[in-house]
């Protein structure tokens, strides 16, 4: 049946990436939530610090990758379904995903300089 | 007296829909929506609207009474007028109106009829039946029961939104009985048209379907089983 561009042209797929990415980014938010409840003293170093180590630079780096397919997906269900003129639809998509782009190339120049 | 309003719209001489206030004589009894249509039909034979054996059945007066979905044969006053508030009759939301409480099902229908409501088996037909044991026919029950009454699919948004493309709760339970079925012989054919990004993963799970279906039936619970069974193909 119909299928325009959404992320992997299956709705299996779309369902599995959508629930997968949902759970990263929960267990990303944990992760970081407990450094704030634990660590002594929140500063500019400390921060640095503890994310400048690789491990926590990667599952950021996921996080900022899940941010972008988890929205990708949920924005093109936005426009398939409230958007109906093609035009509109088509300017909006391509808007959602330069943003979405320029946010991950963004996050990952910010992780790499730390 | 009871006081009604209904929809009403002819779309040959009025340019837009309005709404029309009855007062109705109940005679103090405690009737059926339908009851109080046929009441005000006597009024005003010019209020149309479909009915056919009047009780749960046929699933022809399907419409929308004081804000929700319901046969209007087996839905009592009592259950959806409190106090001295008018009873609602408004068409089932999302669909094109034919005329008053008449609305166009052709979109619904060719959504059933994309699922294949009916048996494929393409092995040497017995000489008698396709036999079933009593478990087998038992994951049927609470799936044939659908009598196709629109409530459950003219209450969802996602059918409201893409009524061509999302199959919608009713088509989607149907599209379960046959998976489903011992006898049906589909089940991979049928899984993969449902596994585009509309048919079925529209479903956003809000139950709205469930909430209005007059013969109390699941399609949330069909629509995960079909899911699980795409992801069980799937992984």
């Amino acid at each position: 049946m119909v299928t325009v561009t959404n992320l992997s042209r299956s709705g299996m797929s779309d369902w599995i990436i959508q629930r997968f990415t949902a759970v990263l980014l929960a267990v990303y938010v944990v992760v970081i939530a407990s450094y704030f409840f634990c660590a002594s003293e929140a500063s500019y170093e400390t921060w640095k610090e503890f994310m400048s180590c690789l491990p926590l630079k990667i599952f950021t780096l996921l996080a900022v990758i899940s941010i972008a397919a988890h929205a990708w997906i949920g924005l093109w269900t936005i426009a398939t379904d409230y958007i109906k003129p093609l035009l509109i639809r088509a300017i909006y998509l391509i808007a959602c995903g330069v943003a979405t782009f320029v946010y991950v190339i963004w996050a990952f120049q910010i992780l790499w300089s730390v | 007296m009871l006081k009604v309003s209904i929809y009403r719209y002819n779309p040959e001489i009025d340019s837009e829909p309005h709404m029309k206030d009855y007062q109705v004589d109940t005679g103090g009894k405690d009737l059926m929506v339908l009851d109080v249509l046929s009441l005000i039909k006597e009024q005003d034979p010019t209020l149309s609207y479909r009915r056919s054996c009047r009780e749960g059945v046929c699933g022809s007066d399907g419409m929308n009474i004081n804000g929700k979905n319901g046969l209007a044969c087996v839905t009592a006053i009592s259950d959806v007028v409190k106090g001295n508030k008018p009873l609602v009759v408004r068409p089932l939301p999302g669909l094109p109106v034919i005329r008053d409480l008449v609305v166009d099902l052709t979109l619904f229908y060719q959504q059933y009829e994309k699922i294949k409501p009916y048996l494929i088996n393409d092995t040497p037909a017995p000489a008698i039946e396709r036999l079933q044991s009593p478990e087998e026919r038992d994951k049927l029950d609470g799936l044939y029961e659908c009598i196709l009454c629109a409530c459950c699919s003219t209450a969802c948004p996602s059918f409201w939104w893409n009524p061509d493309k999302f199959v919608g709760p009713s088509g989607l339970l149907q599209a379960y009985r046959f998976l489903i079925d011992s006898r049906d012989t589909a089940t991979s054919e049928r899984l993969a048209d449902l596994n585009d990004p509309f048919s079925l993963f529209r479903c956003r799970g809000i139950m709205n379907c469930v909430d209005v279906c007059p013969k109390g039936l699941n399609p949330t619970k069909a629509i995960g089983h079909i899911r699980k069974m795409l992801l069980q193909q799937g992984v």
